[in-house]
């Protein structure tokens, strides 16, 4: 039989985001995006400032923004051990707009090497909110 | 029986000390409810995470990481966390007691003990015990921060790296709730195995993008994790026993402010009666 859902847990070292069923999950991984479904094989990855697209039992979506962490993929269990979580509707579409120019300023500025990989991780979240925003009002 | 004057400035230093457990009690209640919500707001990451070490502990990895592989124990580390202050009740006390109870099994069977402690009362305690405290680290305040523990942990981490010890646990009080604070022993390393039982044939992960960077980075995260964890839980521990000590001081001191007014009182009518009879005396006499 083909398992229909997955159990899914996301953390951030702040509270819990989301915990049930699911019926599947998109999220990026530091290799490229990655599609779970149910019965996945073990996996065990690092996670990329980007956005989780939960589809719920039923076919109701949420999407979280991420900032990086790791990823747990078991059968049964699937497990987003999150530096920072934030969910999509509660981003702040402004401030990361800013974020994003402040980001791309300074990697424009000067090319003092010191900050640069800080400048570009910077620049790849805010760019990564910003899609997490667009895919929440897509909706 | 005691003169009323000597009852009545009993009763005032009573009194002053009420005030004081009073005015603490409040303190650790306000103080209790920033730290529960600091401990629950972790404590998703922390329990995931000791989950997904337990799986990565059952499983056939193909890059064997020293924190996966159970050595034969000759000298097991203890992280002891305790509070830095004092005044609440037997939170401290028990935590040792159940600490030295647990290293008294390693010693007898032949292994060597020694601690790394996190506040004062078990830097002062472990001292005079004349264990073999290897760092110690106080004064961590009421939001302790994760860079502040790092140098302590580290000290532990490179003694397992270096083999210098087998095993190392986490002693800390668990929070139940308000009443009930649990002391804890939760072992660190070796990777402590999942009793998930659904998970338990042949299998290994994919790994993206390479196995080693991977589960370095991820066990960094989780002795940090499962460090802070508990001492944040200690805090929450810390400050509901002070506040519960603290409360039950209040009410035997007022016991106290009440058993004494009663001797004053009888007191005072005694020396009022005497008083009284020696003037009747007095009156027939003449």
């Amino acid at each position: 039989m083909a398992l229909l859902s997955v159990n899914l847990n996301v953390v951030s070292a702040e509270e819990s985001l989301f915990s049930g069923s699911i019926e599947s999950l998109q999220i990026t991984g530091s290799e490229g995006e990655l599609g779970i479904m149910p019965g996945h094989a073990p996996l065990l990855t690092s996670l990329k400032p980007g956005m989780a697209r939960i589809v719920k039992k039923g076919g109701d979506e949420e999407i979280i923004y991420l900032s990086g962490g790791m990823l747990e993929v078991q059968p049964n269990n699937v497990t987003v051990l999150a530096d920072i979580a934030i969910r999509g509707a509660d981003l702040d579409e402004q401030a990361a707009l800013q974020a994003k120019e402040r980001a791309e300023k300074h990697l424009n500025e000067h090319g003092n090497d010191l900050d640069y990989a800080e400048a570009a991780a910077e620049l790849a979240r805010a760019v990564a909110q910003l899609r997490v925003i667009q895919a929440t009002s897509k909706k | 029986m005691a003169g009323g004057k000597e009852i009545k400035s009993k009763i005032g230093s009573v009194k002053n000390t009420q005030k004081i457990t009073s005015a603490m009690e409040m303190v650790a209640a306000s103080k209790m409810r920033k730290a529960q919500d600091s401990m629950a707001a972790s404590r998703p990451y922390a329990e995931n995470m000791r989950n997904v070490i337990g799986h990565i502990a059952l499983g056939n990895l193909e890059f064997r990481h020293p924190y996966m592989v159970e050595r034969e124990t000759k000298r097991v580390g203890y992280i002891v966390v305790s509070t830095d202050r004092g005044l609440c009740g037997g939170l401290n006390i028990n935590l040792f007691k159940q600490v030295l109870a647990d290293a008294g099994k390693h010693q007898i069977a032949g292994a060597e003990v020694e601690f790394a402690v996190v506040g004062s009362k078990a830097t002062s305690f472990f001292n005079n015990m004349g264990a073999k405290v290897v760092s110690q680290i106080s004064g961590l305040g009421d939001s302790p921060s994760l860079t502040d523990l790092i140098g302590s942990v580290k000290v532990m981490l490179n003694a397992y790296d270096n083999g210098e010890i087998d095993r190392l646990f986490i002693v800390y009080n668990k929070f139940v709730n308000t009443m009930t604070q649990k002391p804890t022993i939760d072992q660190l390393l070796p990777l402590p195995k999942s009793d998930d039982d659904a998970i338990k044939h042949r299998w290994d992960y994919i790994y993206e993008p390479d196995a080693q960077a991977i589960l370095e980075h991820l066990l960094v995260r989780y002795t940090e994790s499962q460090v802070y964890q508990g001492v944040v839980e200690n805090l929450a521990c810390e400050q509901a026993a002070r506040m519960v000590a603290m409360k039950s001081a209040t009410d035997n001191a007022g016991d106290l402010i009440d058993d004494l007014q009663l001797v004053y009182n009888k007191a005072r009518q005694a020396s009022i009666t005497q008083e009284l009879g020696e003037i009747c005396a007095g009156a027939a006499a003449v």
